[in-house]
């Protein structure tokens, strides 16, 4: 519990720096601009510098604002965040905090981020930060539908709750059941000792990638990036919830925020894109994912797996990046008419079709 | 350990239903409610209760409360001023109240609790989605249909109906 | 005093602060959060009950006391807000139409 403790917090502090790096950069190449350039080598050193700038910056807290209530809101936003962490696997030997419902219980920490964004708003007496509140209530709640149900069709799968569990399936250290190729068995492809990417979730019953597909949508609505951040909107709402926050305060929101990015792309890598497992599978002598898993108990077993999780996470947080920059923002009635007329019935659809694979094939 | 945790749970949720009844501020009537719902899912927890606590975290943190503060705010105008609430009938309420909580420890007879036998089992949710769906399976399909009325009824109530305009 | 002892007495007092609550307050949205606390009340005895049971049936009640309440705060909120919108109050001693006026 306390390994992950000191392995996550450095984890999400260094994330954070590196990730609003990475998205200024990103950003900068898809406009066609340079990005940060001054600080350090190619502006490396840039959010350093900014984070320094926002810890010596005064606190302000607004005369007509809610004092205890505007100095509790920021930690209330981050600390559900930072509790979910705390049930993922990390590697195939370690999670910190197992329990058989962890999957349910990251959907509720999800949920309750919620409440730390209208305590913030309320505290605020700011009227942008009402608006925003009222936004991003009415949008977590909404897209909270579609996300619980996209992660329904994969416990139909896998039929656990326990992440380590789900992971386990998802490669070569499954124990007692067989993989078969895109889970169909009257095909006789017995993929449980080939491993790699064939016998990830995606792939051992392709319709969990449509599945994945609203998975990401909600997700990026849940965590309030673009094209779903009206909660924050800046160029009508100022910056929302948060307008009258500076300074360190300002920087735990703003930590929370990217803190969430990873948080749901860690779930949708652990539950669609085969968790802490080798994307190398096992062909003929070249035994890859054997090679890239490492043998149980040693400390290569450990790197391995968190080496793949992590920069498979990195990857999805990389897609959020681009489909910000990408994408302009939806209104607010779009926003709710796609939760509500469009992800929720086909998420439904997909529910089905993926019991049905489950029990027909 | 657990001992204390389980305390501290419980001074948690005294106080703040103390905070929602003596407070005349609405808002933090609905944090106080917010510290009671955590604390009694950190004591189902703590009761082996582990799914029923996730199912409190979820629907009433998650859910109840967001809609009781979302009444709250759309009941005040968006104004910013605080929504102060006043209060009557003190003393009916009290003695009916206290009345009732007399009644309620007299007729208790104070009881030990077995925590040998209690249901630690691995796969407790196995165990429980079996149950829904053997034992529990009518009050389950039923309660499926009392969401979808309740769903429904809850959009119709609260949507307006105005038939010169567009939506 | 034994543990499932303290668990009861707080139970009782979780649904006489609910009832309290529900009397006194004017504000129909007080008086949702004290059936609530009551609905909570019953919730917490039946766990502590079940917790020296060897099956689940206490566990599941909660459960569906959990989702009848859900339904209660959804439509009870949609009539609060109906409300507020044709009177312009969420006091329900002031909604009084009906009243016989003196």
């Amino acid at each position: 519990m306390i390994s992950t403790l000191f392995f996550i917090l450095p984890l999400l502090l260094f994330y954070t720096v590196i990730v609003v790096y990475a998205e200024r950069k990103i950003s900068a190449f898809m406009q066609d601009r340079l990005g940060p350039m001054e600080v350090g080598y190619y502006g490396l050193l840039q959010t350093v510098a900014d984070l320094l700038k926002l810890i010596q910056k005064e606190d302000i807290l607004p005369a007509a604002a809610d004092k205890k209530l505007f100095k509790i809101a920021p930690l209330l936003i981050f600390v559900p965040i930072f509790l979910g962490f705390s049930v993922l696997p990390l590697s195939p030997a370690w999670q910190s905090s197992p329990f058989s419902s962890a999957l349910f219980f990251l959907l509720a920490v999800i949920s309750l981020d919620v409440i730390g964004i209208i305590v913030a708003g309320w505290a605020s007496n700011n009227k942008y930060s009402m608006l925003g509140t009222v936004r991003s209530a009415a949008q977590i709640i909404s897209y909270e539908i579609p996300l619980g149900l996209s992660v329904l069709c994969v416990c139909v799968l896998s039929q656990s709750l326990d992440l380590q569990e789900i992971s386990v399936q998802q490669g070569i250290l499954v124990k007692d059941q067989a993989n078969h190729l895109f889970g169909i068995s009257a095909w006789g492809v017995d993929t449980t000792l080939t491993g790699g990417f064939i016998t990830w979730n995606v792939f051992r019953m392709p319709v969990l990638f449509f599945v994945w597909i609203i998975f990401f949508i909600a997700s990026l609505a849940e965590s309030n990036r673009a094209p779903f951040d009206l909660p924050e909107a800046e160029s009508e709402l100022v910056a929302g919830f948060q307008t009258e926050y500076s300074g360190s305060r300002w920087a735990i929101i703003m930590l929370a925020e990217y803190a969430m990015m990873l948080l749901v792309s860690f779930i949708g890598v652990i539950l669609f894109w085969g968790s802490w497992n080798t994307p190398l599978p096992n062909m003929g002598s070249f035994t890859l994912a054997d090679w890239t898993t490492g043998s149980p108990g040693s400390i290569s077993f450990q790197v391995w797996g968190i080496f793949w999780l992590v920069s498979k996470t990195l990857f999805t947080v990389a897609l959020q990046i681009w489909v910000r920059w990408t994408y302009p923002r939806t209104r607010l009635d779009q926003l709710t008419s796609l939760s509500w007329k469009f992800l929720t019935p086909v998420a439904l659809l997909l529910l089905i079709i993926c019991s049905l694979w489950k029990l027909l094939l | 350990m657990q001992e204390f945790v389980l305390y501290l749970f419980i001074v948690a949720s005294v106080v703040s239903i103390l905070i929602i009844i003596l407070n005349r501020n609405v808002f933090y009537a609905a944090l106080a409610l917010l510290v009671c719902l955590i604390s009694l899912a950190g004591i189902y927890a703590l009761l082996n209760a582990e799914f029923l606590a996730i199912t409190q975290l979820l629907i009433y943190v998650g859910g109840v409360m967001v809609l009781i503060i979302f009444g709250i705010m759309l009941t005040n105008r968006i104004s910013g001023k605080p929504l102060y609430v006043k209060s009557q009938n003190w003393i009916a309420g009290i003695s009916i109240s206290v009345g009732l909580c007399a009644m309620i420890v007299y007729a208790y007879t104070p009881m030990t609790l077995q925590t040998s036998s209690a249901n630690t089992a691995e796969n407790h949710i196995q165990q429980i989605g079996k149950e829904l769906m053997s034992t529990y399976a009518a009050p389950f399909e039923l309660s499926g249909i009392l969401l979808l009325v309740c769903l429904v009824g809850a959009a119709l109530t609260a949507s307006s109906f105005k038939k010169n305009t567009h939506g | 005093m034994a543990k499932s002892d303290i668990l009861f007495y707080l139970a009782t007092f979780l649904f006489c602060s609910g009832l309290l609550i529900t009397f006194t307050k004017q504000n129909a949205i007080m008086i949702l959060v004290g059936i609530e606390l009551m609905l909570n009340a019953a919730n917490l005895n039946l766990v502590v009950f079940n917790y020296q049971k060897q099956n689940l049936d206490g566990q599941l009640f909660a459960l569906f006391i959990i989702l009848v309440a859900v339904c209660e705060a959804a439509v009870g909120i949609a009539i609060i807000l109906k409300t507020y919108h044709f009177y312009h109050t969420s006091v329900p001693d002031q909604i009084n139409e009906l009243k016989e006026k003196f």
